[in-house]
């Protein structure tokens, strides 16, 4: 499903955007008590600065049917802000909300960019262990943070069945 | 309005309901003859071209079909049927209070049922207020993603003493299911014994050992919270046929139960001691999982947490290797006294070990038995195809197995296990059955259904008053209220007539 702008207020509301653990929240504009009231009804319009060139970082997404998705997020955002932000088009993707309580997140990481990657929590890898298809490149996109170091970096999204038939868009053929 | 190749762009209702596009509110279809606009040309929509999906259950699996139907078919109009006047499923009535977060769901499905092309009504059951038969004359294909109501029963004696319960019923009492309102469950006494080593036995003991001024933050009920404050349940035990190697619970809820404040573990050291050779060659989520319980049980805790443990009121431990023989009565016959188990050995190992008997037997004293073995489907209608061993509706990638134009989803499809990615990735696989069967000319597409058109006046001559949407958003906003009064998120409403009567007539 793609995310749409009044998703990313929502997600603005609920998350730091960075390393979230789901017993202690950073949250941005001081909305940790609601982002623990679950399915909140919020909108926080966080205003954002303009992206200074120093700031952007280009990430490359592989979607599960071989497009790729390429979108730009500023340092400090999660891979899951980044997807939302951008209205990416991943089934399914991040359906916990950065909450650490799904793994539909789960990214594949390029060898050089996973070894520098901060050290993983257990409680993401208490999820990370339910996802399918996890590899030794795997985390979860809601708590990588992104770094200048990973601009232009390539993600891949797992298969998240084990017979994924190709999504079928029918709005080329729609009008029958 | 324009829009542009067939492409509708479903707005999410924000709380300002700013953004919709002028002349499609939520729930309103466009008007038949409505022109669809595709680059240069111009189209004219007739009910032919619009596939007309029915949905029956609105958890999870009914939710995310439709998403995925919606997505992928730019023309598609999406109807999702509930027998409660409030959606969700499991969503709702499922996952434990104190887990809001999994329930961040919702929001992703208010946003599929604010698309214009989906519909959602509720206080409608399917198999009774219409059939089965009636909706597949109005719509090209049906989806059953109704879920598992029913449970696995011990089918031991002394089952129906007063004081067990299943733990579906405890589970649907604390969250406000309507059918389990009055369960009034017996909290006096002080072992509670769990039978089923799953995430919702755990989630069942964590309710019981939860302090109170935790639990009433949530959307617990208050009868659930009046009963709780009056417990006089101070250990949980929670009973397995099989081995640690077994267990069916995961580790995010495990490390849950061993950091409850207030409560301590006690795992027996001589159930780990000698897994050591056994784990080193496990996947790594079952040897991290089976790691955590051997070190609570073998290892000396810091002194922080050895504080917390010593001067725990409460307690929880885990059996191994013992099967449920029978439930033992008080003198006068009604009430449960104790559990008598038969202790087994296993047979295979891993996922495929069973547990056999090995003759001997040892009772436990509990007046509270929760049965925590599984749940399980029933069949909803005559015309539906059941396999009531595996209590499944038999289908091959969500397709009715000798039944063209039904579908299946979630546990209605595979059985009842899994979390809700499970059930999402397993919706969006029989979405695409329906989207390739509606390609392929399989179903009777492109004729023309009517859809809501036929099926409004057979429930009109029935006298069922569908629910809407928007008459849920009423409830939600009134639970919402009542909730902050309490210092919730929401006070649920358990009766289904002060729903109906909440959105008037």
């Amino acid at each position: 499903m793609a995310a749409t702008r009044t998703t990313a207020l929502l997600r603005a509301a609920a998350s730091s955007g960075c390393r979230l653990l789901s017993a202690s929240r950073g949250v941005r504009g001081g909305w940790a008590a609601a982002a623990s009231l679950g399915p909140s009804r919020l909108f926080h319009a966080s205003a954002r600065a303009p992206l200074s060139s120093e700031d952007k970082v280009t990430v490359h997404f592989i979607n599960r049917d071989g497009d790729k998705l390429t979108a730009q997020g500023k340092v400090g955002d999660s891979l899951l802000d980044v997807v939302i932000d951008n209205n990416l088009d991943i089934d399914g993707f991040g359906a916990c909300e950065g909450t650490l309580a799904c793994s539909t997140c789960h990214l594949i990481f390029e060898d050089n960019i996973f070894k520098n990657l901060d050290a993983i929590t257990d409680e993401e890898m208490d999820m990370l262990d339910l996802a399918y298809g996890l590899t030794d490149r795997s985390r979860l996109g809601c708590q990588i943070c992104l770094k200048k170091s990973m601009n232009n970096m390539t993600v891949r999204v797992p298969d998240a069945v084990a017979d994924a038939r190709q999504s079928m868009d029918m709005s080329n053929n729609s009008l029958k | 309005m324009s829009r542009a190749g067939g492409i509708l762009r479903w707005r999410r209702a924000s709380a300002l309901r700013s953004s919709l596009p002028s002349g499609a509110l939520a729930g309103e279809r466009p008007p038949s003859g409505a022109v669809l606009f595709s680059g240069n040309k111009r189209l004219l929509s007739t009910a032919k071209t619009e596939p007309r999906i029915c949905i029956v259950g609105s958890g999870p699996a009914g939710f995310y079909t439709a998403q995925h139907l919606l997505k992928h078919h730019k023309l598609a109009q999406v109807d999702i049927y509930e027998k409660l006047p409030v959606p969700f499923g499991l969503v709702r009535f499922g996952v434990a209070p104190d887990h809001p977060e999994v329930k961040n769901v919702i929001n992703t499905f208010t946003q599929t049922a604010h698309s214009d092309r989906c519909s959602f009504y509720g206080n409608v059951t399917v198999g009774k207020d219409v059939t089965v038969e009636e909706l597949q004359k109005a719509y090209h294909a049906v989806v059953l993603s109704y879920g598992a109501d029913d449970n696995r029963t011990l089918g031991i004696p002394g089952e129906d003493l007063d004081g067990v319960y299943t733990a579906r019923a405890f589970v649907g009492w604390y969250n406000g299911l309507p059918e389990n309102r009055d369960l009034k469950p017996d909290l006096s006494s002080e072992t509670a014994v769990v039978l089923g080593h799953g995430n919702v036995a755990l989630d069942v003991a964590r309710i019981l050992l939860s302090p109170l001024e935790i639990l009433q933050k949530t959307d617990i009920t208050e009868d659930a919270l009046t009963a709780l404050a009056r417990s006089k349940v101070k250990r949980v035990c929670l009973i397995g046929r099989r081995g640690p190697l077994q267990v069916a619970f995961t580790i995010k809820e495990l490390r849950e139960m061993i950091n409850l404040p207030s409560a301590r573990p006690f795992l027996d050291p001589a159930d780990f001691k000698d897994l050591g050779e056994a784990v080193k060659d496990l996947p790594r989520p079952r040897k991290r999982l089976t790691e955590l319980m051997a070190k609570t049980a073998l290892e000396e805790p810091g002194e922080v947490v050895s504080g917390r443990w010593l001067s725990a009121s409460k307690e929880w431990s885990l059996k191994f290797l013992c099967s449920p023989l029978e439930v033992l009565p008080t003198a006068d016959g009604k009430q449960a006294r104790a559990i008598r188990l038969a202790a087994t050995r296993l047979e295979g190992s891993g996922d495929a070990a069973k547990a056999v008997p090995t003759g001997d037997t040892e009772d436990v004293m509990s007046g509270l038995i929760l049965s925590s073995i599984g749940y399980r489907s029933l069949p909803i209608d005559p015309a539906v195809p059941f396999d009531p061993k595996r209590g499944v509706i038999p289908n091959q990638s969500g397709r009715v197995l000798g039944a063209p134009g039904l579908y299946c989803s979630g546990w209605v499809k595979r059985g009842p296990t899994g979390v809700i990615m499970t059930t999402m990735n397993d919706s969006f696989d029989t979405a695409q059955s329906v989207l390739e069967d509606l390609q392929s000319g399989a179903l009777d597409f492109p004729d023309a259904k009517e859809g809501f058109g036929s099926v409004r006046s057979i429930l009109q001559s029935r006298r069922i008053r569908p629910v809407s949407f928007s008459d849920w958003e009423k409830i939600d906003a009134a639970e919402v209220a009542r909730g902050k009064l309490a210092g919730k998120p929401r006070e649920k409403i358990v009766d289904p007539k002060e729903m109906l009567e909440l959105i008037g007539p």
